[in-house]
């Protein structure tokens, strides 16, 4: 049967989220000659949409339904509302997000075992290596075009990332280029060469990044395999007196509720969404919540080690022009205990504009130490710390029952706290930050706190056990057969890159999984 | 955002003549404007000090010498409305009173700006900071006018971004 399918239609694989994992494994499964209905919360907006103004592209596209924080993070006291900038539309935060795509380090695959006990730790190896992953990679590395890889070219340096590279140049750091970046550096597949905007975190209107919304989505629906349902927004999952699911509840744009018969259903709703659907999706048969033998459900929530450095020159920089994020040194991404802290970081450069530097850039402070840095603006460079966080068993997403959404479900609150891990790498960061801009005459750096979250990862984790975690090797769920997670959730340890290649090439690797294994008759 | 109007009228020695120790003062009933003409608007449910009072902490919370008032003033006028005039006059009140309460006769009754920081240290943890705080962030630094005085550039795409027009065009490194 070709699209749109009937709601009683039980041979269709549900999504849940059209994102990196969502949008990827929707058009991969529709390639491969499966039908999918793909339910998504937000709207659907295009490059002729998006908005090159910070806080009207917010609007426009982030996630702005009711969440709640806890924990000694200072998002939580900053922006209790607003743990994590991520997006609610078709195509979800690969609209936002900037591109860098980088793989693993082979021994971040198996934490656990490379770096040994750490106290406070909830520390697993992958049931996956780099050797199992790396063809993945590679496909996922077409689809999105990545620079530096595949024969493509390395994007061309802005002037926020020249006063980065004299810095580390000077340092001595040998690992800097312009990034490896789902971004084009000249035609491919169908898209044009960046433009150099500047506006990457707002949507890119040229297409010169790759996202979801306007390459995979839109492919997936030509082959007539795919229906993407907008403005759905997912309430349960259903199952029957077997444990095995059997649709899925959404209000419709309308407000009314629908139920949509499965034969399978892929939960991709980011890394608070997800594992709050699988805790209201609780009957008497799986009381505390679909998937959660383990009790794993919503912890080991991980952000990375994150955090900014600003640094002010007596000359201008212009940083805003450009890629947003097109620098990166690696050197510092080893694993090192020597440093004094397990696992390592990257250093990229990022850039925001006034409005949102106003908003981000010490949250709360204000008098003549904030305004005089804004007032350098125009000389600023800015770089961001992106490094693995330890997974806790207490930073977590649950139900929070007093705060309810407009549909009367109740809203994820995510706790979170840093490890001591954490905080050792965040300063020896914020140190190497600051120098690499004194190394170019910086009159003044500004290491600036972590955003709300734009990395979610960890919440419904993979694990060869099913007592260690939610989900196998192919992101099935290890108590309900033909239940799967396919977003930034099932990661088991975060690594020092950046997520979002790692969730596409795992989500080319399920669809392939479960195409393989629908064929075989097994799902 | 369009700009508050421009006083006409009074020249510019009537009024400085009125201008009081710091920043903005009150003209007449309902009436605000800065000691040099460059902005001026009527008040409707503010009483005109606590306006011109308004205006001086915001730029006291978010100082930036090379950024006019009337930017604060569009800032900050949307308490100037039904709903927001009392808790924003008990605000301000209360803010004359801990100046009063440090020998001054009024807040604008200082004469230099860590005195006034001082006051407002203290009071920083209460709502009526917080709120007025909160709402600058993007009152004032959302504006677009105010952006080219940062050197901010704003939106790219319809000139063509800037891979013509200088994203690496960095000289002095
Ligand atoms: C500003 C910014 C910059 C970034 N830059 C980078 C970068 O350079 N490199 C990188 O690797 N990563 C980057 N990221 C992170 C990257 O965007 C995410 O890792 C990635 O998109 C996560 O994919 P996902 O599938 O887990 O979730 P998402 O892409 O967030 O997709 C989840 C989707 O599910 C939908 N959804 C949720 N709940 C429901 C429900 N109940 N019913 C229906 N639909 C639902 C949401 O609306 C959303 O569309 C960035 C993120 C941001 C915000
Ligand atoms: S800088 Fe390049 S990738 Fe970023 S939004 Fe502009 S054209 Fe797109």
């Amino acid at each position: 049967m070709a699209a749109p399918f009937d709601l009683n239609d039980d041979g269709v694989v549900v999504i849940i989220g059209t994102g990196a994992g969502g949008g990827v494994l929707a058009n991969e499964l529709a390639q491969r000659g499966v039908s999918v209905v793909a339910l998504e919360a937000g709207g659907r907006y295009l490059p002729e949409d998006y908005i090159n103004d910070e806080w009207d592209s917010f609007g426009q596209l982030a996630w702005t339904d009711p969440r709640t924080t806890s924990g000694d993070w200072r998002v939580a006291r900053d922006f209790s509302g607003l743990p994590a900038w991520i997006v609610k539309a078709v195509g979800g935060t690969t609209t936002h997000w900037a591109g860098a795509s980088i793989r693993f380090q082979p021994h971040e695959w198996k934490a656990a075992t490379t770096y040994g006990r750490v106290q406070g730790a909830n520390l697993l190896d992958w049931p996956i290596d780099d050797a199992e992953m790396a063809p993945w990679y590679e496909l996922a590395e077409t689809k999105l075009g990545v620079t530096r890889t595949g024969g493509r070219e390395g994007l061309p340096g802005n002037n926020n990332f020249k006063v980065f590279e004299a810095g580390a140049r000077a340092l001595g750091y040998q690992e800097v280029h312009t990034g490896r970046m789902a971004i084009n550096s000249s035609d491919y597949d169908g898209r044009p060469p960046c433009q150099q905007t500047g506006f990457c975190f707002q949507g890119c209107k040229w297409g010169a990044k790759w996202s979801a919304a306007y390459t995979d989505i839109p492919r997936g629906e030509a082959t007539g395999n795919l229906e993407v349902r907008e403005n759905a927004h997912v309430a349960r999952i259903l199952h029957d007196d077997r444990g095995l699911v059997t649709g899925v509840e959404y209000f419709d744009r309308d407000g009314n509720l629908q139920f949509q018969r499965a034969r399978i259903v892929a939960v991709a709703g980011n890394s608070f969404e997800s594992p709050r659907l699988l805790l209201n999706s609780a009957s008497s048969m799986f009381p505390d919540g679909l998937a959660n033998s383990s009790g794993q459900v919503g912890r080991n929530y991980m952000r990375h080690v994150t955090g900014s450095v600003y640094g002010v020159f007596d000359k201008p920089v212009k940083m805003w022009r450009g890629t947003t994020m097109a620098g990166i040194i690696q050197d510092e991404a080893r694993h090192d205990p020597s440093r004094g802290f397990v696992a390592g970081y990257e250093l990229e450069t990022l850039a925001l504009g006034l409005p949102f530097m106003a908003a981000f850039l010490d949250p709360g402070g204000w008098g003549r130490e904030f305004t005089t840095a804004l007032d350098s603006y125009e000389n600023m460079a800015g770089m961001w710390i992106v490094g693995e966080d330890m997974p806790q068993e207490t930073n977590r997403v649950t139900l929070n029952h007093d705060v309810t959404d407009r549909f009367g479900l109740p809203v994820a609150n995510v706790h979170f706290s840093d490890h001591p891990n954490d905080i050792a790498m965040r300063n020896h960061a914020y140190a190497r930050g600051q120098a690499i801009y004194d190394a170019v005459g910086a009159t003044r750096t500004l290491p600036t706190p972590p955003y709300p979250s734009t990395h979610n990862l960890g919440t419904n984790r993979m694990s060869e056990h099913a007592r260690d975690g939610v989900v196998n090797r192919w992101g099935q769920t290890h108590d309900i057969a033909n239940l799967f997670v396919s977003d930034g959730s099932v990661f088991t340890t975060g690594a020092a890159e950046n997520p979002t290649l790692t969730i596409v090439a795992l989500a080319i690797r399920q669809a392939d999984h479960i195409a393989r294994e629908m064929s075989a008759g097994n799902l | 955002m369009s700009k508050p109007q421009t006083s006409r009228g009074l020249t510019r020695r009537q009024l400085l003549a009125r201008a009081s120790a710091a920043g903005a003062f009150v003209l007449g009933a309902g009436f605000v404007a800065a000691p040099d003409a460059a902005w001026a608007i009527e008040t409707t449910h503010l009483d005109p000090e606590t306006f011109a009072t308004l205006v001086q902490m915001a730029r006291d919370i978010y100082p930036h010498d090379h950024v006019a008032d009337e930017y604060y003033v569009i800032a900050v006028r949307g308490y100037d409305s039904a709903e927001q005039a009392e808790a924003i006059t008990a605000g301000i009140q209360a803010l004359d009173a801990a100046a009063r309460g440090r020998g001054f006769p009024s807040y604008l009754g200082t004469g230099w700006e860590r005195d006034r920081v001082d006051i407002l240290r203290a009071m920083e943890e209460s709502p009526f900071f917080q709120q007025i705080r909160g709402g600058l962030v993007t009152g004032l630094y959302n504006q677009k006018e105010v952006w080219p005085l940062f050197g901010y550039e704003g939106e790219s795409y319809s000139q063509g971004g800037y891979l013509y027009r200088g994203f690496d065009d960095i000289t002095w490194l």
